[in-house]
């Protein structure tokens, strides 16, 4: 803030007069610190309160200090940053409960041993009566549901990536914005915000009239969740799509390639990386979906491998079951402890899912580097 | 190897707006010929008429005839694809494929198409294209680096080895030099000198003097205005053009005194 | 013209361009038909309940009665959400795009992805778990001291397990949401616009207030109202937080129900005219979705030639 044309540096220059010192906040943010804990210790201590109070003092201290110096504007603005940081705060609040919740509450169930590779077939409430009444183990796991999220995800990624990308296709190299290829964007934008119970209701009613009634497989909730994947990935090809210059397809076009060697060959692979982890997102948003799940696949505790046939649990649906209608109505905490253990084995793969795509989008980005 | 091309009374469109007007031209096999005017004349358009490569814009068509040794191009029947393996294009800015090395950039016309060839000819072939592009030496050493990593000029030559290995009779130029500095540009314009003896090059320049340097006839469009579509002023001899053209239009063209 | 070198098609080469053309299109018809059978099975399934007569429906007094309560629930909740939700989306994002160094930015930008990736039903849990313990006490405060408002009418909910706390959970929900679609928009501001200002020699603030939010502005009603759309199909964490019942106005009691949660609490047991009442249900969640989504697009094609943002 020192002009460099004042050799003087002791004297504060025209252009630094009526400014807050530097040390400003830091002495405002101490002094908000402590008069909060003190009517905290007047109030009864907590630190969720203390840190409540004290961002109230800073701001209103740092705000009518400013006005009393500075004027009215700076004042405004110096408010808007509080403002504006205040809600960046208060937003990581539920971030960091949430997974401290599920850490705290997840590591016992996930250490347990066989929770990872036993399912809750036979598993009764009076194995979780003993298991509270007598401390022994808490008994049953979530392979079951582990096996059937990668089947049912796996199958929904089969349905939902060659149709969403042949038409992420067709919309950038085929439709010339031409009425249909409009009519296909608007729809998937529609469908962008179909509600996943509604998607997961389309696949049931579409199977209950084909099949039969009460038809709950696997391969319905497949199609749930296809018809929730397949417009991100249709948005998400289509972008990385529509940045392949143009220069290449002419390059291909020019040594008399034919256009769908030239797609297939040449645009897509160069878009190949943007794809992939669009497709991976897609595939982390639907592997925690709950909703749709639970109307078509039902619920199952013994493990499924035939996603064709039989009622099929899934993570999602398990943390769900076990958390309402606990295994054993009168000693609930073996129940939560599973399912906090599912859920957090669901965060780490979304977690990871999110990772890969990353990854994916940075290692196999086409390379430019001599 | 060559072929002459010769196009009869040629009207290039965009929809309904007409680009290029009544083209009729004569280019002589194994020659370089070069298309000078000013912006928006329609030299690239037509350029890209001569190999069917004006398709790929929404809307555009022909009226004419674009004959190449006495077959028309737009005939009946005539595959575009079939027509850009005979007539191959080197464009404005160098476009080497990002996922591609260097040597899978050269064989990328026989690889796209599915071509079996096996390694012994992959390689006859990569040499034998970089070397008619001045490259070889360059790159020799780093075949399989990505053809991205290149400066532009040399990626300018990967683009016309990559060109040369389809094996045309025609080599199309869409201002090949303009995005390159003038080291690059010298070794470019080495190489079109060098592959009029194997091949008919047509190339659209900006700069009078690189058609000078470069051409053995020239061709000279012009346009009245905008929204008025392009027309061939005059055709001739390099020298002729640039020394004593018949037309007032083209000697205020090469003299400097408009466009 | 039959026999010359340009007519001479290479193998397969042709069929495969028609092949592979006809296969794109293919998929986006499939595009279509899947959105048209949604539209359709679900009026096919629903018909019974829609045609049945009043007394069997649930409740006895016909489809009408019995789902009005249920649309208002998932209105008062979402409403919630979005009030809580969109003044804090709009500081995070002007935080990430204007206030934070350059450095930091794109690390939170990751952070809040991260939050939008967390599956709902864990956000669900921990609304039940969590956040219904801790928030019940704060409840009765709002009874004993604000309860003369309607929306606080004690007696307070004891378990924490009420609408309000719902709607906080779906606001934690759709924040990550609106927050992501807002910044991209104020990194879109023009950078002239805002050099523009701040060469007058306004604050920050004031450039913010001067060309940020104008620019933004419609974009920002998009982002609320694709967060809307969010809020109200969100079936997890309703359905794991709320303490259903009947329709009342207190936020703070238990009570209330949202159609996602109904559809997703009583569809596995559902059997005949239930199953038909449920799926029509879906109809009209679906049908009110619908109807946010185009507003919203709707919105952003208005003011498409004015901001540049789209």
């Amino acid at each position: 803030m020192t002009s460099t044309l004042t050799p003087v540096r002791s004297k504060r220059s025209a252009l630094t007069k009526g400014q807050l010192p530097r040390y400003a906040p830091y002495a405002v943010l101490a002094a908000a610190l402590i008069v909060g804990a003190a009517i905290m210790a007047l109030l009864g201590f907590n630190p969720f309160g203390w840190g409540l109070v004290s961002a109230l003092l800073f701001a209103i201290g740092l705000v009518s200090w400013s006005a009393a110096v500075e004027g009215s504007r700076k004042a405004k603005d110096k408010l808007a940053t509080c403002l504006v940081v205040g809600s960046f705060l208060v937003a990581l609040l539920p971030l960091v409960s949430v997974i401290w919740t599920v850490l705290v509450n997840g590591i016992p169930g996930l250490i347990d041993p066989g929770f990872l590779t036993t399912s809750m077939n036979g598993v009764t409430g009076a194995f979780d009566n003993k298991a509270v009444e007598s401390g022994g183990p808490v008994m049953g796991g979530i392979y079951h549901a582990l096996l059937g999220t990668v089947q049912i995800t796996l199958l929904a990624t089969v349905i939902s990536v060659p149709v969403g990308l042949l038409t992420a296709v067709y919309l950038v190299e085929y439709g010339h914005d031409g009425r249909l290829a409009k009519a296909i964007t608007f729809f998937v934008d529609v469908m962008t915000g179909i509600p996943s119970i509604v998607a997961g209701l389309f696949a049931a009613a579409f199977f209950f009239v084909v099949v039969g009634p009460g038809t709950k497989t696997g391969a319905v909730a497949a199609v749930a969740l296809s018809v929730l994947m397949i417009p991100v990935v249709v948005r998400s090809s289509e972008e990385m799509l529509k940045i392949v210059p143009n220069e290449l397809r002419e390059a291909a076009y020019a040594l008399g390639v034919r256009k769908w060697r030239t797609i297939l060959k040449v645009v897509i692979p160069t878009a190949i990386s943007g794809i992939a982890s669009g497709v991976t997102l897609a595939i982390a948003r639907v592997i925690g979906e709950t909703a749709p799940i639970l109307v078509t696949a039902g619920f199952a505790t013994s493990i499924n491998s035939n996603v064709f046939g039989g009622w099929m649990a899934s993570l999602p649906t398990f943390i769900y079951t076990q958390i309402l209608n606990p295994t054993s109505p009168s000693n609930p905490d073996p129940s939560s402890q599973r399912a906090w253990g599912a859920a957090l084995v669901l965060i780490i793969l979304v977690m990871i899912l999110n990772l890969v795509a990353r990854l994916i989008a940075r290692i196999f980005a086409p390379k430019t580097g001599r | 190897m060559s072929k002459r091309i010769d196009v009869k009374d040629l009207n290039v469109y965009y929809g309904d707006f007409l680009a290029v007007e009544d083209v009729s031209i004569n280019i002589e096999a194994k020659s370089v010929t070069a298309f000078i005017g000013p912006s928006g004349c329609g030299k690239s358009t037509f350029l890209r008429t001569l190999n069917r490569m004006h398709e790929v814009i929404p809307g555009a068509r022909v009226e004419g005839e674009v004959l190449l040794d006495g077959d028309n191009l737009y005939g009946p029947g005539v595959d575009p694809v079939a027509v850009r393996s005979h007539i191959g294009m080197v464009f404005q800015r160098p476009n080497p494929f990002p996922t591609m090395s260097s040597r899978d950039n050269v064989l990328a016309g026989v690889r796209l198409n599915n071509k079996k060839i096996s390694k012994g000819e992959a390689d006859v072939l990569v040499e034998r294209s970089l070397k008619g592009a001045n490259l070889w030496n360059e790159v020799k050493d780093r075949l399989e680096k990505p053809g991205s990593g290149l400066s532009g000029g040399q990626q300018q030559r990967l683009c016309i080895a990559r060109a040369i290995a389809v094996e045309p009779q025609v080599i199309l130029m869409d201002e090949p030099c303009s995005a390159l500095d003038p080291i690059s540009t010298l070794a470019i314009e080495d190489l079109i000198n060098e592959l009029k003896d194997q091949y008919t090059v047509v190339i659209v320049t900006h700069n009078m003097q690189q058609a000078a340097r470069v051409s053995d006839k020239t061709a000279f469009f012009n346009i009245a205005g905008t929204g008025k579509p392009g027309k061939l002023i005059e055709h001739g001899d390099t020298h002729t053009i640039f020394s004593n053209p018949v037309q007032k239009a083209t000697e205020d063209y090469v003299s400097g005194r408009f466009g | 013209m039959t026999a010359t070198p340009l007519t001479s098609t290479q193998g397969a080469g042709r069929a495969g361009d028609k092949v592979f053309s006809g296969a794109a299109l293919a998929a986006g018809c499939l595009i279509l038909a899947v959105l048209f059978g949604v539209a359709l099975f679900l009026v096919i399934q629903a018909i019974p309940a829609l045609t049945a007569p009043a007394g069997k429906i649930q409740g006895g007094q016909g489809f009408f009665a019995y789902i009005w309560p249920i649309v208002l629930g998932t209105l008062i909740a979402a409403v919630i959400a979005l009030v809580i939700a969109t003044p804090i989306a709009i500081g995070v994002a002007l935080f990430i795009s204007h206030f934070a160094p350059r450095g930091l930015a794109s690390g939170l930008g990751y952070v809040v992805d991260l939050l939008a990736a967390i599956p709902s039903v864990v956000y669900g849990a921990w609304g039940a778990a969590f956040l219904a313990k801790e928030i019940a006490p704060a409840y009765g405060w709002l009874a004993s001291n604000m309860g003369w408002l309607p929306i606080f009418a004690g007696p307070a909910s004891t378990t924490g397990k009420t609408i309000l706390t719902a709607g906080i959970v779906l606001a934690v929900m759709v924040l990550p949401i609106i927050t992501s679609l807002s910044r991209e928009i104020f990194l879109q501001t023009p950078k002239l616009h805002e050099e523009a200002a701040l060469a007058l020699g306004a604050t920050r603030w004031e450039m913010i207030k001067m060309a940020v939010l104008p620019f933004a502005r419609p974009g920002i009603i998009s982002a609320v109202m694709l967060g809307l759309g969010r809020a109200l199909g969100e079936t997890m964490a309703v359905a794991l937080v709320l303490s259903s019942g009947a329709l009342t106005a207190s936020l703070i009691q238990s009570g209330n129900q949202t159609i996602a949660a109904e559809i997703a609490l009583n569809f596995p047991e559902a059997s005949g005219l239930k199953v038909s009442t449920l799926i029509a249900a879906g109809l009209v969640l679906f049908i009110i979705t619908l109807a946010v989504n185009m507003i919203a697009r709707w919105v952003i094609t208005q003011h498409k030639e004015f901001s540049g943002a789209n």
